[in-house]
């Protein structure tokens, strides 16, 4: 192995966020390897969401330092102290992370084809026709490739997360986010977006983090399980560990609250 | 009132002069506040005080003036300084910086309206700052901000009538020269009036046409054509539209 390859994909070190009084992460420590595929778990309010927004600068910590691949992303230590980093800079690290979000948040104004070619051309410089190729090909993937000219207001919300997965994946990205995105949408067409994320973990190596109360999923596509609790990880482990045989009594709880007392896990 | 209708008649050619004055400090209001609202609204908005603290001072001082006094002073007291400018200039300019004012909040309102989630996708997608807001976030603020620029336009139309007294013949002035010349004060601003409407229904009409555009670009409602029946709307977009 070279040296590239053991660099995290994502550090963070020290990492501190409050809003107001209230400390959601004081001082967070961990990383994620390249190609890995992370689920964080936890209850309510322990901070999942606030990691991923910090890693897609949606929020700005107020302390430590979170790299992508060894580069400082939002902050840096320059003499001694932690300076923020200038946006052109955090603009070309964020290039390399992508991003889908529970409630979809397609531009209502283009069309589902523009919607997924718009940051290709634009900030890759893809040409138009190079642009569209690309989406075509992701549009067949997430299979909705008939509806390449629609309205994304006329399309039902499964069909616009899997727009939005396929517009995430057309820059390209080295690391994807995914928090809770299958949270606002029927039960019956979970299955439909999970399927297209599992065929996105199976056919590339992009690290991804998620969050999801989809336990069976988190199952199937990570590697490793991070539990949450009060912004601090209680317990880390490979998801067969940690669904079946939790150490934490806290893990033991969540999870018995999340899967019921009647999943076959737990008898 | 067939007097009324005769000397009306005569002055058919002056209304029509009076009515072009009116549009042309409407139109050229208009155009001038529309600028200056997005300028000054954006400039609300900036990151940076030395843009900001100027837009919220311009902002705040033409919306808190009354526009008769701040036409007074371009047509009166800019001359003191040196600056002479002709009745129309005066107008248009005391219109636009009046309405600009309003427009500003407007745009400024409408840009923050635009749901979070929007900026952030944009931000997960890494676009620029001015790519942001031309290609995603003003086309959904445009929608919502079209109605309350029509609210604006019609009240922009009705300040206009002021410029009577910077010395234009407009039809507010046309309808005191009609009373004049009549003697019947019912009719002649009951005249003016019908006018002033029959203008104002126009724009609201105009600004309908561009509210159901904008609205149809992001999906929402019928297109102006199918609005409009100047084609017949195909079966599949009635039902689309339902
Ligand atoms: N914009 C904000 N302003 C103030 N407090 C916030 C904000 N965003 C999050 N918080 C607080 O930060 C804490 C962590 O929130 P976060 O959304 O990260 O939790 P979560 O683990 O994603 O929870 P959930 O499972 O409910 O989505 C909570 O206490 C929340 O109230
Ligand atoms: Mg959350």
């Amino acid at each position: 192995m070279t040296d590239r390859d053991t660099t995290p994909a994502i550090e963070f070190r020290g990492v501190v966020k409050r809003f107001g009084d209230n400390t959601v992460l004081d001082g967070l420590d961990f990383t994620v390897a390249k190609g890995d595929r992370v689920t964080l778990i936890g209850p309510s309010g322990s901070g999942k969401t606030t990691i991923l927004r910090l890693l897609m600068t949606l929020e700005e910590s107020n302390g430590g330092l979170i790299l992508i691949d060894g580069e400082p992303y939002t902050h840096e230590m320059r003499g001694g102290k932690r300076v923020a980093v200038p946006e052109k800079r955090r603009r070309q690290v964020r290039r390399r992370v992508g991003m889908v979000f529970q409630q979809f948040n397609l531009f209502p104004n283009m069309s589902v084809l523009e919607n997924i070619i718009e940051a290709p051309v634009h900030v890759l410089g893809l040409s138009t026709a190079q642009a569209v190729v690309r989406a075509e090909e992701l549009l067949e993937q997430v299979g909705l490739a008939d509806k390449r000219d629609a309205r994304c207001t006329q399309l039902s919300g499964g069909q616009q997360q899997r727009v939005a997965i396929a517009r995430a994946l057309a820059m390209d990205p080295e690391i994807l986010l995914l928090d809770e995105v299958t949270s606002a949408l029927d039960p019956e067409i979970v299955a439909d977006v999970l399927g297209v994320l599992r065929e996105v973990a199976e056919t590339t190596d992009i690290t991804m983090l998620i969050v999801t109360h989809e336990m069976q999923f988190a199952r199937d596509v990570s590697n490793r399980v991070l539990m949450f609790d009060h912004g601090r990880i209680i317990e880390e482990a490979e998801p067969e560990v940690i669904f079946t045989a939790p150490r934490e009594e806290r893990t033991q709880q969540f999870l018995s609250a999340v899967l019921g007392e009647d999943t076959a896990d737990r008898s | 009132m067939s007097d009324n209708l005769q000397t009306l008649g005569d002055a058919l050619p002056r209304l029509g002069d009076a009515v072009l004055v009116t549009l042309q400090l409407t139109l050229g209001g208009a155009a001038l506040a529309f600028v200056l609202a997005l300028l000054l609204g954006f400039g609300s908005r900036s990151h940076r005080g030395a843009v900001r603290v100027p837009s919220r001072v311009v902002v705040e001082f033409f919306r808190g003036t009354s526009l008769i006094v701040q036409m007074f002073w371009l047509f009166y007291v800019l001359p003191v300084f040196g600056f002479r400018l002709e009745s129309l200039a005066c107008g248009v300019l005391a219109l636009g910086l009046n309405y600009g004012a309003y427009g500003a909040e407007v745009v400024r309102g409408s840009i923050n309206s635009v749901p979070a989630g929007q900026w952030e996708a944009s931000t997960a997608l890494n676009l620029g700052h001015v790519h942001r807001l031309r290609r995603v976030i003003f086309p959904q603020a445009w929608a919502l901000m079209i109605p309350m620029f029509t609210n604006l336009l019609i009240q922009l139309l009705k300040g206009s009538a002021l410029a009577t007294y910077i010395l234009l013949h407009d039809l507010n002035y046309f309808t005191e020269q009609l009373r004049r010349s009549t003697q019947d004060t019912f009719f002649s601003f009951t005249f003016g009036l019908l006018v002033y409407f029959a203008i104002a229904y126009l724009l609201t009409l105009v600004m309908n046409a561009l509210e159901v555009r904008a609205k149809n670009r992001l999906g929402a409602g019928p297109t102006l054509r199918e609005v409009l029946r100047i084609a017949p709307v195909p079966a599949t977009a009635k039902a689309g539209a339902a």
